[in-house]
């Protein structure tokens, strides 16, 4: 017997620039709003798992479970994951696995980062981390240029243009306008992506996600927890799917195809036993514009070569067919990289509940789908989310 | 990083240095850079040197402006992944403006040094 697996809280920080803040000390904001939300306390958590990414570069701190841990008042045993940008959804994964194998009945799932208390400079470096450390990075490849050479070959077989990527970021800002959470709550126009400086061809600044600092945690119970102690626990995570690949773009088959992504998809519809037509409203990881498309792609909402037009066209926007990113997404949201995932679940969760600021925009939605990426997509986990009957 | 050697990547620029480069292959054709123990395509231990063809043929570019400071004083260069055979190879082009270069044009492989900290690094030259 498998344990279902509900959503009883959830914490996020508002994501941009605190410098000054610590990595455990948005971490414990997050954690506490989570406690709140799902009305337990800190000594009800049998385990802790905790997405970070880059801690020992920007705070000189490694062995962060245990800190989290102590930062949220949790006394249980608690470990750190690592999968770059994917961090905290691989920790809520493991999360899910803890309590439907029926080793733990309620745990506490989240990530960290700290990224703007270093330059720029030294963030790019940070970052280039998650890519091939002799094969790229000495070749001098940085996350803009890793994800420029994909979209730059994606023009080239499908097609497509800078203005389609523009569209992705215009979208998505206007999304994150009034999220009190989001980075960034200023619309934009399409000729700003295009007329912004170049960071690597043909990626200008707004085709990128900024550097954040931020944290988000959720609450995850056992059916069988929330029901013994009265918790609202309207969301149920019912598919989980992660995929791995090649770290580095040049020894995959396809530049512009996230295998990793496709691979996770289908084990989270199948976990969930739904189609994908049944997703009603998605977060996928645009750490760049092209991210948006290459994501839409693989997990099957659109063939492949299709989705760069997606937004443009109104497919995927606030009042389209199909919304993706209600948040803003990591380009307007935020993306302090060990908490977006994490992120992810905690808006997908709101926007399901009915009190995400842009829970009017999906009001019928009962099935949301959160992709998130690690790398160039070496690393993906995707989870389904459906509003249940209590 | 280190100035300790990195096994494999390390003997794999020597071998462009000395004009031999190699690629690992699998047995059933496939071909990784080193260092490579196990052939992911058939789970094989059976790896075998082989010489890369002389000449390779672009795949994606991109011209990077912001760089890390491994590469501040290089910055802006072009980063180019080609096809060299049963492998691809990540490099910087040389001897070509970035706004002339075409995905499908072939290049020829060697070493040169960063401008930043003076390391070696893979670049392309056109063919």
């Amino acid at each position: 017997m498998v344990n279902d697996v509900r959503i009883a809280g959830v914490g996020m920080t508002k994501f941009g620039a605190s410098p000054e803040r610590t990595s455990r000390d948005l971490f414990s904001q997050a954690a506490g709003e989570a406690f709140e939300d799902a009305d337990v306390e800190p000594g009800d958590i049998e385990e802790l798992y905790y997405g970070n990414f880059m801690g020992e570069f920007a705070e000189t701190q490694g062995h962060q479970g245990p800190l989290m841990a102590d930062a949220a008042g949790v006394d249980a045993p608690a470990t750190r994951v690592e999968s770059a940008c994917a961090s905290s959804s691989a920790a809520v994964r493991m999360g899910v696995d803890k309590i439907r194998s029926g080793q733990a009945d309620i745990v506490l799932v989240g990530g960290a980062e700290r990224m703007k208390n270093i330059s720029t400079a030294e963030g790019t470096e940070a970052l280039s981390a998650a890519a091939d450390a002799l094969w790229e990075i000495r070749a001098g490849v940085t996350f803009p240029g890793a994800y420029s050479l994909m979209a730059n070959r994606y023009f080239h077989e499908f097609g497509g243009t800078r203005e389609d990527l523009a569209h992705i970021a215009v979208k998505n800002h206007a999304n994150a306008v009034n999220n009190e959470l989001a980075q960034f709550n200023k619309a934009i126009e399409v000729e700003d992506v295009l007329e912004a400086p170049t960071v690597s061809a043909p990626f200008g600044l707004y085709d990128c996600s900024p550097m954040s600092d931020g944290a988000a945690a959720a609450v995850l119970v056992s059916d069988s927890f929330a029901e013994e102690h009265g918790l609202d626990t309207p969301v149920e995570i019912t598919g989980v799917g992660q995929g791995s690949d090649a770290l580095g773009l040049q020894d995959r088959a396809s530049i512009p195809r996230t295998p990793a992504a496709e691979e996770a998809g289908q084990m989270a519809f199948d976990d969930a036993g739904i189609d994908r037509s049944d997703v009603d409203v998605a977060e996928v990881h645009d750490c760049f514009t092209i991210a948006e498309a290459l994501a839409l792609e693989a997990l099957g909402f659109y063939e492949t070569g299709e989705a760069i037009s997606a937004a443009r066209d109104g497919e995927t926007t606030k009042d389209g067919e199909f919304p993706v990113n209600l948040s803003g997404g990591l380009k307007a949201k935020g993306h302090p990289v060990g908490a977006t995932g994490c992120a992810q679940i905690s808006e997908m969760t709101k926007l399901l509940r009915g009190d995400h600021v842009n829970s009017d925009a999906v009001s019928d939605a009962s099935v949301g789908l959160t992709h998130n990426a690690g790398g160039t997509v070496a690393s993906c986990v995707v989870h389904i989310l459906e509003e249940v009957d209590q | 990083m280190s100035d300790a050697r990195h096994a494999g990547f390390d003997d794999f620029l020597d071998a462009v240095e000395d004009g031999e480069p190699y690629y690992l292959e699998g047995t059933e054709g496939d071909g990784y850079l080193p260092p490579r123990r196990i052939d992911p395509a058939t789970g094989s231990q059976e790896l075998s040197e082989e010489p890369l063809p002389e000449t390779g043929e672009v795949v994606t570019y991109t011209q990077t402006h912001v760089a890390s400071p491994e590469f501040a004083d290089d910055a802006p260069f072009v980063v180019v992944i080609a096809e060299f055979g049963p492998v691809k190879i990540t490099g910087q082009l040389r001897e070509q403006e970035a706004d002339d270069i075409e995905i499908g044009q072939e290049v020829e492989m060697g070493i040169e040094q960063t401008e930043t900290h003076d390391k070696r690094v893979l670049v392309f030259t056109p063919a």
